[in-house]
């Protein structure tokens, strides 16, 4: 199946000069959840921009469905719901009317029950009658995914979806996140919370300075960037490594009561009952063990500062 | 045509207005009488006709033109900046409409606003004055197209605004000398040959000219002439306008 986003070469320069894009290349497979990770200022919320119509680009094309954003804008821009990162929303507005509104931009017809199942969903049922400038700011941030979702988009953007939100709207969102995707509905997220990323997302893209550094099925990324790391707390302390076990990557704790050993995924586990038989031919024994794999905040620090 | 979308613009932008009823509809209103009172009844008491119309009525079509000018470039400028102000425009940039929809659904309110205060005024000023209307599809003609004019330019001016006082220079010190000075209370006869031939340039003199004379039939300029000048203005705005949205300017850029 094509894939239902595809960006190819994709630059763009804003009027002052700032190269904010640098020929992107990205394709978005239909119902998948993608993370795009990345600093502030990377260029995240202008490829999202550029995808959804806000701003045109300056080359290469992006195209929607098979179609092509600034061509067939009708058709392509139908298809998304964006829910962006500022808290942006009429103050005077009821939650109602501005949902409701929404969904007539997007020329569909009326569907206060679909309204009505959408602001259930979103725990904004009863505040339906307020105006905005009266609700909190996770309030806020309810009532523009709802926005979002009052067209059936088959695409929906999150930019930065949880920050500054408390817990409960996290774990409210990420229900309807999960339930869209069953539906079919792809999701594409930017994030500066990296557990967010490792949590539900099927592929991460990394981009920095206008440029996709990295996209890759999450588990094959963590495999491949992913060191892991055994540590024994030990019984005696030890003034040194003994020669013996040299050959493995070993180090000491300043307090000579612990060993870490650091190893990778595609190191074969028998690396591991080596050392333990080594260890133990050593004389040396441990009380603990414990493992620890690196983060998706690991392999993104460790990626960004690398190209930087 | 995203039909759905320009009824929604439009019912959107409609109900802000009546959100603010003081302020967009009592407000001109009360102005308006205020001119009537000063001008008309105290002042114009002393003023004999002119060209045969009392004084009072005579003003009437140039209030009129005041209000609708300045109404119609502040809502039509205030209804495209405000979102542009608050980023609530991502959602009109984002949606699958075309920017002449936007237009039509902007300007369509900006000038329907206009255009019912004008009526409301039209109906204060017949408590006051006098109101004979000798033309009344040409007067209908000349409301409808200055009010649409007007609009298109004020959202230029929002599009091209970057803050609150470049948004606010055009209605509050352009439209209003232009206003006084476009014979919208008294006839450029009555001027010196020098400050008539200046009072030609002033756009808003061949509209209130071409106004008055649907009322009264007399005119300080040939009315064809007022109905070639709206839409030459007209067609410049509309150039702008789509010069702006072929480029994104300002908006998508």
């Amino acid at each position: 199946m094509p894939p239902i986003i595809s960006v190819q070469q994709l630059t763009k320069t804003y009027g002052n000069g700032f190269e904010a894009l640098k020929g992107i290349d990205l394709d978005i497979e239909r119902g998948e959840i993608l993370a795009l990770l990345g600093p502030n200022g990377a260029g995240k919320t202008t490829l999202i921009s550029v995808i959804c119509g806000i701003v045109n680009p300056s080359g290469g094309k992006v195209l929607v469905g098979g179609h092509d954003v600034v061509k067939d804008f009708r058709q392509t821009r139908s298809l998304i719901g964006l829910v962006p990162q500022e808290l942006t929303t009429d103050q005077f507005e009821t939650v109602w009317n501005t949902v409701t509104f929404s969904r007539g931009v997007y020329g569909k017809k009326p569907n206060p029950a679909l309204i009505e199942k959408i602001l259930r969903e979103l725990s904004l049922w009863k505040k339906k009658d307020n105006m905005l400038r009266e609700l909190s700011g996770g309030m806020k941030r309810r009532v523009l995914i709802a926005k979002a979702l009052s067209h059936e988009p088959e695409i929906l953007f999150l930019d930065e979806p949880t920050a500054g939100v408390d817990v409960s709207l996290r774990r409210d969102m990420w229900e309807v996140v999960k339930r869209l995707r069953e539906q079919g509905v792809t999701i594409i997220l930017t994030t500066h919370y990296i557990e967010e990323a490792e949590e539900i997302a099927d592929r991460v893209g990394v981009i920095n300075g206008g440029q996709l550094l990295l996209l890759q099925e999450k588990t094959g990324l963590m495999k491949q960037f992913g060191r892991k790391q055994m540590r024994l707390e030990l019984t005696e302390r030890l003034e040194e490594i003994p020669p013996g076990l040299a050959p493995f990557s070993l180090s000491l704790g300043e307090d000579g009561m612990s060993l870490t050993h650091e190893y990778s995924h595609e190191e074969s586990q028998d690396s591991i009952a080596s050392l333990l038989s080594a260890l133990s031919a050593a004389g040396i024994h441990f009380k603990d063990l414990s493992t620890r794999q690196s983060s998706l905040e690991d392999i993104f620090v460790a990626l960004v500062e690398d190209k930087a | 045509m995203n039909f759905e979308a320009i009824k929604s613009i439009y019912f959107f932008e409609m109900a802000r207005m009546r959100r603010t009823l003081l302020q967009s509809v009592i407000s001109p209103v009360i102005t308006t009488s205020l001119y009537f009172i000063v001008f008309g009844t105290a002042i114009g008491s002393r003023i004999q006709t002119i060209e045969g119309v009392p004084y009072g009525s005579f003003i009437t079509p140039g209030l009129i033109m005041l209000t609708l000018l300045t109404q119609c470039v502040a809502n039509g400028s205030i209804g495209i900046y405000f979102p542009k102000f608050t980023g609530t425009i991502y959602e009109i940039l984002s949606a699958p409409v075309a920017m002449t929809e936007i237009l039509i659904g902007y300007v369509g309110a900006a000038a329907s606003k206009g255009l019912i205060i004008g009526l409301i005024i039209l109906g204060t000023a017949s408590f006051f004055v006098d109101i004979r209307i000798a033309h009344p599809f040409m007067m209908a003609l000349f409301l409808v197209l200055t009010a649409v004019t007007f609009s298109l330019f004020g959202f230029i001016i929002g599009i091209w605004a970057k803050n609150f006082e470049q948004l606010n220079i055009v209605p509050m010190l352009v439209v209003p000398p232009l206003t006084f000075l476009g014979g919208s209370f008294y006839s450029i006869d009555m001027l010196p040959p020098f400050w008539q031939a200046v009072s030609h340039l002033n756009p808003v003199l061949y509209l209130v000219s071409g106004f008055r004379w649907s009322f009264y039939e007399i005119a300080d300029v040939n009315p064809v002439i007022s109905l070639v000048m709206i839409g030459v203005f007209l067609a410049v705005c509309l150039a702008v306008l789509g010069w702006m949205f072929r480029t994104g300017y300002r908006l998508r850029s």
